[in-house]
């Protein structure tokens, strides 16, 4: 876990004002104990992520929401897939081909291709 | 891939500084790594790019690279960072992790509603926006506004606000109501309640900043002999003296009895602007003692209203 002022000093070019402003409005969200922010890695990645968007990428703070939402949505789909792949995975032989041949089919494509 | 960094960034061997920065921009929105979730070819695409593009911006390297005196290559990035999707990709376990877009699932029925019933739910979704600010208006009584209240209102929403209305308040000012707005999303706090107060016009009191300015009416005998009067006050009505010979129009000062200044103390005055105020019926008496004293006493009430 890191401090504010450890995130401050591990990010190049990051504002306090603006780190606050972004905690305010649940775009990072730290955890708190005693009124400190302590920060994850998760969260130190995601600052970093928001300050590549923000400088580099040029999306406006109004827009960042957006973005961020579509970002945890495909996250967090990529998760809940990989979890459905693994648990297919675990399947015999069959089950596994009976699920391929299900899915090509939705897609119009052709079975075992 | 090439390895030479103006056909990787796609510009010119001449291009200025800004265009090469623009160049870098663009790639970087299509290659990011965390916005190309699943995509090691554009991770790897994306590393190529940065380091062409620490080469390039920095004039320096650029002029060396064009001498030929350096390479393209040692130019790695020294410092090996984590990026977002290695921890957003790496599990559910975390506050980011978000079931709208397949919290519907769910609902479907079948396998799925097995699979993703609540999952996620508990978190209430991950995604963390504050609640947007709500903004109302409202009009409170004159003296409410000088003196300060409490008050419950009832929006049009039919949601009840208790607004606490500072003493002094000016009209139109806006107050802000932390957290009375729309929920937030996620753990994001909810937005605040922007009320506009606008101040009821009073019959007798006007505003003037600070101080309150009233008409108040004399009899002829009070404002030729002088006499002590009763005069309204935002809190309660106060006895004032007014001097002998006060005319119409003469301005008296009531200090401390204005509005309050709010936090640094104290309050503005109240100025009472006098009008003589002849009884209702003229009698006789009254009559002939001004035409007598009228005869000899001659006097022009517009001399200074000439034009």
């Amino acid at each position: 876990m890191f401090c504010e002022a450890d995130l401050i000093g591990m990010i190049e070019g990051l504002r306090r004002a603006e780190l606050r402003r972004w905690i305010a409005q649940g775009w990072v969200v730290p955890e708190r104990s005693d009124g400190a922010l302590l920060f994850r890695e998760i969260d130190v990645a995601r600052v970093r992520l928001i300050v590549d968007m923000r400088r580099e990428m040029r999306v406006s703070e109004e827009n960042l929401p957006m973005v961020l939402s579509l970002l945890d949505q495909v996250y967090s789909l990529r998760c809940e897939l990989r979890g459905l792949a693994g648990a297919i995975e675990a399947q015999p032989d069959k089950v596994r081909e009976s699920i391929a041949r299900h899915i090509h089919r939705r897609r119009g494509g052709e079975p075992g291709g | 891939m090439s390895d030479n960094p103006y056909e990787i960034l796609g510009v010119a061997k001449d291009a200025s500084a800004d265009a090469i920065r623009k160049a870098y921009r663009k790639l970087a929105k299509k290659l990011h790594p965390d916005i190309n979730p699943g995509d090691k070819a554009a991770e790897d695409s994306f590393k190529a790019v940065q380091v062409a593009y620490d080469l390039l911006k920095d004039p320096e390297k650029r002029a060396r690279f064009d001498r030929g005196e350096i390479d393209a290559s040692g130019q790695e990035r020294a410092r090996q960072q984590y990026s977002y999707r290695d921890f957003a990709d790496a599990g559910a376990d975390h506050p980011y992790h978000s079931a709208a877009g397949y919290a519907d699932m769910g609902e479907m029925g079948g396998v799925f509603s097995d699979l993703f019933r609540g999952r996620g739910r508990q978190r209430g979704g991950a995604v963390h926006m504050r609640g947007r600010d709500v903004r109302y208006q409202f009009t409170v009584d004159f003296l409410d506004a000088v003196n300060g209240t409490k008050s419950r209102i009832t929006m049009p929403d039919g949601k009840a606000l208790d607004l606490a209305i500072p003493p002094g308040l000016p009209d139109g000012q806006t107050l802000r109501l932390k957290g009375k707005g729309e929920p937030g999303l996620g753990d994001a706090p909810a937005g605040d309640a922007l009320v506009e107060v606008h101040v009821r016009p009073h019959g007798l009191f006007r505003r003037d900043g600070d101080n309150i300015e009233i008409d108040l009416p004399v009899s002829l005998g009070e404002a030729v002999l002088g006499g002590k009067i009763k005069v309204p006050t935002p809190d309660g009505p106060v006895t004032m003296s007014v001097p002998k010979e006060a005319n119409s129009g003469q301005r008296l000062r009531l200090r401390g009895k204005g509005v309050p200044k709010g936090k640094g103390g104290g309050r503005g005055d109240l100025f009472v602007t006098l009008t003589i105020k002849l009884p209702d019926r003229i009698d006789d008496e009254l009559r002939d003692l001004i035409e007598r004293w009228s005869k000899d006493h001659a006097y022009d009430p517009r001399k200074n209203t000439q034009v």
